[in-house]
């Protein structure tokens, strides 16, 4: 068919967590220029299953750039070559026929493989508990704008609250840091009136999480922010630093 | 452990706010020290060079902050080598494919290996003109100068020795290739260490931008640069 192309694909398979995975060839063959990438491995998929080959395992879910599921290391970049996209809005349009398309999973001691691209994002869900959430005890429900906010820190604190938990921050980011996602919790709920009462333990709960899981250091490379498909700030990593010191400062924690 | 030492050992943002001011102070010892090093390109014999040094080497408040200095330097490198261990073993399999240089600076993530080109050009350095001022590794022959009040005073005579270095190929070679890595060292470090300090805003981040260009080009220009004129002239 005129305009599809045929790629190769070299893709990570690890059998499961404990295994000792490596990279695989396959042949996408006739794939259209208006699928998705997740399409386009649905079709590798199909023709695996048909040859009895287990089809690749992936995240995804949502496919329309919220939910942060799917997860991909592609040509060296995550979520592919376009910027402020995840994999599931990446389309074949992107790459051209013949090409050798390299998909690895994310990459770090935080977030362990479970099969193939699948990785254990867990540690973001313990470091969200750790600290970023509200604490609100129900009773009559309020109305929803009686409490004014001034549009700017409104809007700041909508554009930290985007982040979909993907952690193509952490694929990205030469130390595998997780600094770009905590920041953009932090930084939201610090803006926020009812971010207020856990603002301190907050900070300092969620940076000690991040420690204990494993990620590493942030040397502002700011990769993350270049690779965010909702192009989180580096400025919220300032915010989340001068909170971090206010607390270590003033906080009721000894 | 109290709350000080866990914030600037067991945390990534504390570890960073040591880097950030041990790497600040380090700048502004840098630029002192290049207003000094001017000093070399007076055509006076060495005159204004040598009493420059004897100043530096004796007055007490410049010898507390070389101390001070040299812990930084110190603590800069001890905290910079556990940032750069901690960073690397936070990633055990890396990618087959990997295109970083898409989304970051170069600078940036070399930062372990051009701080330790600089501590190598330190050692270095160190050896040929402290050591040797300090009388270690040579004898430096005492020069007299009678000041402007008619004083009369005796000083070792720093400026020939660092004549005499800076006439070798290998001495200016390692001191441009030193000033390459601090340079391009700083062109991340200088702005990165106001982030790990948490002060970014529209108002000053590009007063920083245009101040970071002052030390990551000039300041390592103007160091390398002295050498350069001195063997060529
Ligand atoms: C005159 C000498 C030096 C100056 C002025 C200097 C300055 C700086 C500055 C300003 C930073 C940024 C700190 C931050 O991002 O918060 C930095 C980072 C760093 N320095 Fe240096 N430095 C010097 C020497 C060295 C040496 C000798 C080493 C090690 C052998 C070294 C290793 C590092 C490393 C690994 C980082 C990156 C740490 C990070 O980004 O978290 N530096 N330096
Ligand atoms: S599948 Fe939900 S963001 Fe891609």
């Amino acid at each position: 068919m005129s305009g599809h192309m045929n790629l190769t694909l070299k893709v990570w398979r690890q059998k499961d967590a404990k295994s000792t995975g490596k990279l695989e060839n396959y042949e996408a063959k006739d794939i259209s220029p208006d699928m998705s990438f997740l399409e386009m491995i649905d079709v590798v998929n199909e023709s695996l299953i048909k040859k009895g080959v287990e089809p690749i395992a992936f995240d995804h879910d949502c496919r329309e750039g919220i939910c942060g599921a799917c997860s991909m290391y592609i040509n060296g970049e995550a979520h592919g070559p376009k910027r402020a996209i995840t994999t599931c809005q990446l389309h074949m349009r992107s790459f051209h026929d013949g090409e050798t398309i390299t998909i690895e999973p994310w990459r770090a001691n935080a977030f362990p493989v479970i099969k193939d691209l699948v990785v254990d994002r867990s540690a973001f869900d313990r470091i969200i508990q750790a600290g970023g959430y509200v604490s609100v005890n129900t009773g009559v429900t309020i109305d929803a704008n009686s409490i004014p906010i001034e549009k700017e820190i409104a809007d700041d604190a909508m554009d930290a609250a985007a982040c979909i938990g993907c952690g193509a921050c952490v694929a990205a980011c030469k130390n595998a840091s997780a600094t770009l996602f905590l920041s953009a919790k932090v930084s939201q709920l610090a803006l926020l009136p009812q971010g207020q009462a856990e603002r301190q333990i907050r900070v300092e709960a969620m940076i000690d999480q991040m420690e204990e899981e494993g990620f590493g250091n942030c040397t502002n490379t700011e990769a993350c922010s270049a690779v965010c498909p909702k192009e989180i700030g580096q400025h919220h990593i300032a915010r989340m630093n001068r909170e971090f010191f206010g607390a270590k400062l003033s906080s009721p924690k000894k | 452990m109290s709350w000080f030492t866990k914030t600037v050992f067991s945390t990534s943002v504390g570890r960073k706010v040591i880097m950030a001011l041990t790497g600040l102070f380090l700048c502004t010892f840098l630029a002192v020290h290049l207003a000094g090093n001017f000093q070399l390109l007076h055509q006076d014999g060495g005159e204004a060079f040598n009493l420059y040094t004897k100043f530096m080497t004796s007055n007490p408040l410049i010898k507390a902050i070389s101390y001070v200095n040299f812990a930084f330097i110190l603590a800069h490198v001890v905290w910079g080598a556990y940032i750069t261990y901690k960073n690397k073993s936070a990633r055990s399999v890396g990618y087959a494919v990997n295109n970083p240089g898409k989304t970051s600076s170069f600078s940036s993530r070399w930062m372990g290996v051009l701080g330790t080109m600089i501590l190598i050009f330190l050692v270095i350095h160190l050896k040929d003109f402290k050591m040797a001022y300090l009388g270690i590794t040579k004898d430096l022959p005492m020069v007299t100068y009678t000041l402007e009040n008619d004083e009369k005073v005796i000083v070792k005579d720093m400026f020939s020795e660092v004549n005499l270095e800076f006439h070798e190929p290998i001495v200016v070679g390692i001191y441009v290739i030193g000033m390459i890595a601090l340079g391009f060292h700083l062109f991340h470090g200088f702005q990165s260490a106001f982030q790990s300090l948490g002060l970014r805003h529209p108002k000053y981040t590009p007063i920083i931008k245009t101040v970071g260009f002052v030390f990551w080009g000039l300041i390592p220009f103007g160091f390398a640069i002295i050498p350069l004129i001195i063997f060529f002239r």
